[in-house]
């Protein structure tokens, strides 16, 4: 009977499987253990050298490490398969989770390690906007790789507003001023125009609401004081939060008319047919700071031998990530492509991590730059990103009353930990992995960018001046202002 | 043959065996072939028009990802989910050499580090799920039953304590899993701590949902079975003066079995459906994450893999039901109750 034989098949796959986990050491270590007793005997003469410089080695070797399905989970991805993190003496379990909620939660609470974490959320959690914890990171993960998509519908009302070139092809950076005309005929029929963001702390939170407010439609305000945590108040446009991976599902369903995300779910949408991306982050800020690494400071304390493993680790894959002009993009893509990691087709992560990116169908654009992983010292937590999130967390209301410049920077500090970074890329330049013009220098460097010009509203970001910044904005909080 | 104490026809609910022995042994030869076929023939042909009106109704469904899956691609992706498997375990192997290796490298500087061998970090595949499933509903399942069949006894041979419980057991056994698991999780993140656990938390939480919903049919079928034993073969015992433990494991266990099996079976398939949703609603490990994972993946592949995890989720349901009723006509003492 050929379903009892499967049963019977099944029933030794399951014993096959427990006996791998009970004797996977043992029955192994006789087996190999003579041939890596004579392996180690002949590597003996090279590796005498190498002690000589005194190894610390891993306090805790065996880590789990959350992510969220998104392209720019990719040093990740890469330090396990290239097997960096095992260099390190680290024996890595990476983890999707289901949104971002989750994945703080379980970071804070000890389940995982580390995580693949959104710029905002150490910084949110330290400030204590949302769940309080003490959150630190020492590695930015990339720049840029979001994008904002509108629905097929909202898209066809937008697009006579679009500037278009001679041969009829919109003009971009597209700007929200061509969005506002459609928002309002929604706000005169009284339906509320809804659109999708992944977390509020989220840089998809504050860069849909940037380029929305550089166009005069205002995205809300939020009143933590007041118990408002929906971030609405005053909103022309609706934004709620929808998992990264949920969000073409939700807009095909109707319930968000356009949403901001990372990628592969903007390309994923052009080829389900189901929406249009109008502009990407790149463009909207050249170059701005993406995702973190984030560990507890409690965790980040306890194991300091072991973060520094990990950072190293993860440099070297942002490295090979960028490496010879992109060239090892298409086999990242590939293993990004995996079922376990971000798992969509390989065309729909190609798309935007080999340096082109599609908008309308058919429209496909070179964007060289729109993930940066390594590039323009994409890897070093630099101040003043992290100042320039907290004064968005400002201009929104999520931060409730005015804080003086040296508040800014005093976050900053406690979160963003360059330290641990040159420390760790310091040992990467002693054992010959890297050299030292691959990174900051790490005796002058200060932490803040030069002033940046590169918003789409013209605006110039200064990171030692948080609180004149904000005073460049006609929509939003500045000054004393409360709601 | 009605003597054999272990009869394979009856044993296995094969009547179409029993058919080829008839036959074999000459009698009624036509009818038997006739018997035979409709046994073999109508089932197989039924599910050739299945696969023909799935594989051509498939082909007219357009989704966001592509047409819905037919058959061929369905089979296709079970292929590919058999060859990540052995890729995996490859990979397996060459994760274990490379660790000795590194433990050897390091006892050389550091001769007082204790070599230890971690388990393999990769992540799990279909087979692995199927197997962490399996071994959860196993778990919530023996749970259960061992709660559920004594509770079942004492309500049943006690109308005190049957009114008693009552109540509680109507309110609780409607309950959807889904209503259990947000608690479960929580006093389980509570309660369940330690520095090395045995289990997994989330293998503890989808063992915990399952019992929860697993008790009540059993409690209800074994209280019945029990209650109903016929006043006959109480009045024996208490002729014969029999002690409660005799009368017990002697009279009353043995009549009540064909209820207990039915309370079990249902039961195990209760548990079964609501392992799959509990894995994919909390994230735990098994079938039901490998179908969440692939619905958020949002690949070509991801509609017919789905479908895979559907087939095999039925198939493992329908086994466990059949390995159920097996076991049921190997301890049931009554030989001619119908069994299906």
């Amino acid at each position: 009977m050929a379903v009892g034989r499967l049963f019977l098949w099944l029933e030794n796959e399951g014993q096959m499987m427990k006996k791998r986990t009970n004797d996977q050491g043992s029955g192994f270590l006789r087996k190999t253990g003579l041939a890596v007793l004579a392996a180690g005997i002949l590597l003996g003469g090279s590796t005498v050298l190498n002690s000589a410089i005194a190894k610390e080695y891993p306090e805790k070797e065996e880590l789990k490490f959350g992510f969220i399905k998104l392209t720019d989970m990719a040093p990740l991805a890469i330090a396990y398969e290239k097997g960096y993190f095992e260099d390190e003496g680290l024996y890595v379990t990476l983890e999707a989770q289901a949104n971002w909620k989750v994945l703080l939660d379980r970071v804070i609470d000890g389940e995982l390690d580390g995580a693949h974490m959104l710029a905002g959320q150490p910084l949110g959690a330290t400030i204590g906007f949302g769940t309080q914890a003490h959150i630190i990171t020492a590695f930015s993960m990339d720049l840029n790789g979001n994008a904002i998509t509108v629905s097929n519908k909202i898209w066809d009302e937008m697009k006579p507003f679009v500037p278009k070139d001679k041969d009829g092809k919109p003009v971009h950076p597209i700007k929200a001023d061509a969005l506002k005309p459609v928002v309002d005929k929604y706000k005169k029929e009284g339906k509320p125009f809804k659109m999708g963001m992944v977390f509020p702390v989220s840089t998809h939170n504050y860069e849909l609401r940037y380029w929305l407010a550089a166009g005069g439609i205002h995205p809300g305000f939020y009143a933590p004081a007041k118990g408002d945590t929906s971030g609405t108040l005053k909103a022309d446009a609706l934004l709620s939060v929808t998992p990264p991976p949920q969000m073409p599902a939700t807009m095909e369903a109707g319930t968000i008319y356009g949403y901001c995300v990372g990628e592969p779910w903007n390309q994923q949408a052009v080829f389900k047919g189901i929406g249009v991306p109008v502009i990407t982050d790149y463009e909207i800020w050249k170059n701005n700071p993406e995702k973190v690494f984030g560990v507890s400071k409690e965790w980040a304390d306890k194991y300091p031998i072991t973060h520094k493993a990990v950072v190293k680790a993860l440099i070297r894959a942002a490295k090979w990530l960028d490496e010879n002009n992109n060239a090892n993009r298409p086999e990242a893509v590939k293993i990004l492509a995996k079922p376990q990691y971000v798992g969509a087709d390989y065309e729909v992560i190609a798309n935007s991590m080999t340096g082109t990116f599609e908008y309308e169908k058919g429209d496909k654009r070179e964007v060289p730059d729109f993930n940066v992983f390594f590039r323009y010292n994409a890897t070093y937590p630099f101040y003043s990103d992290a100042v320039w999130y907290l004064t968005q967390m400002r201009r929104w209301g999520q931060v409730a009353e005015q804080k003086p410049d040296s508040w800014y920077m005093d976050i900053a500090k406690k979160v963003y930990r360059p330290d641990i970074y040159s420390e760790a890329a310091s040992e990467l330049i002693a054992e010959g992995k890297m050299s030292a013009g691959e990174f900051p220098d790490f005796a002058k460097e200060d932490g803040f960018r030069a002033p940046q010009t590169h918003f789409i509203d013209g605006i110039t970001y200064d990171g030692h001046k948080p609180n004149d910044y904000l005073k460049n904005f006609d929509i939003g909080l500045k000054g004393k202002e409360k709601i | 043959m009605s003597t054999h104490i272990f009869n394979t026809c009856s044993t296995f609910n094969a009547l179409w065996l029993e058919r080829i022995q008839g036959a074999l042994q000459g009698e009624r030869f036509v009818k038997m072939t006739v018997g035979v076929s409709r046994n073999l023939f109508i089932p197989f042909v039924a599910i050739a028009i299945f696969l023909a009106m799935w594989g051509a109704a498939a082909s007219k469904i357009e989704t966001s990802l592509g047409t819905l899956p037919g058959p061929a691609k369905v089979w296709e992706q079970t292929a590919q989910l058999y060859k990540e498997h052995q890729v995996s375990q490859e990979k397996e192997v060459a994760f274990y050499q490379r660790q000795e290796q590194r433990n050897a490298e390091r006892l050389k500087h550091d001769p007082d580090y204790e070599p230890k061998i971690r388990p393999y970090t990769g992540a799990p595949t279909f087979f692995d799920q199927i197997g962490t499933s399996l071994l959860t509903v196993a778990t919530g399942f023996l749970l259960a039953s061992l709660i559920a069949i004594p509770i079942g006894i004492v309500c049943g041979m006690s109308a005190t304590l049957y009114q008693a419980l009552n109540p509680l057991i109507q309110i609780f056994k409607p309950v959807s899993p889904l209503a259990w698991l947000p608690l479960v999780t929580i006093v389980v993140s509570a309660v369940y701590v330690s520095d090395d656990p045995l289990f997994a938390k989330s293998f503890v939480t989808s063992a915990i949902t399952v019992t929860l919903c697993c008790l009540w049919p059993t409690i209800i079928n074994t209280t019945v079975g029990v209650s109903s034993v016929d006043k006959d073969l109480l009045n024996v015992s208490r002729v014969l003066r029999l002690g409660w433990f005799t009368k017990t494991v002697k009279i009353i266990l043995p009549s009540a079995t064909p209820m207990m099996f039915t309370g079990l079976r249902l039961s195990l398939s209760i548990g079964w459906m609501v392992l799959i949703a509990a894995e994919m609603l909390a994230q735990n490990p098994g079938l039901g994450k490998f179908v969440w994972d692939e619905f958020q993946n949002g690949s070509s592949d991801s509609l017919a893999r789905i479908m895979v995890a559907v087939l095999v989720i039925g198939l493992i349901g329908f086994l466990l039901d059949r390995g159920m009723l097996l076991l049921q006509r190997r301890v049931t003492w009554d030989r001619n109750a119908v069994l299906r």
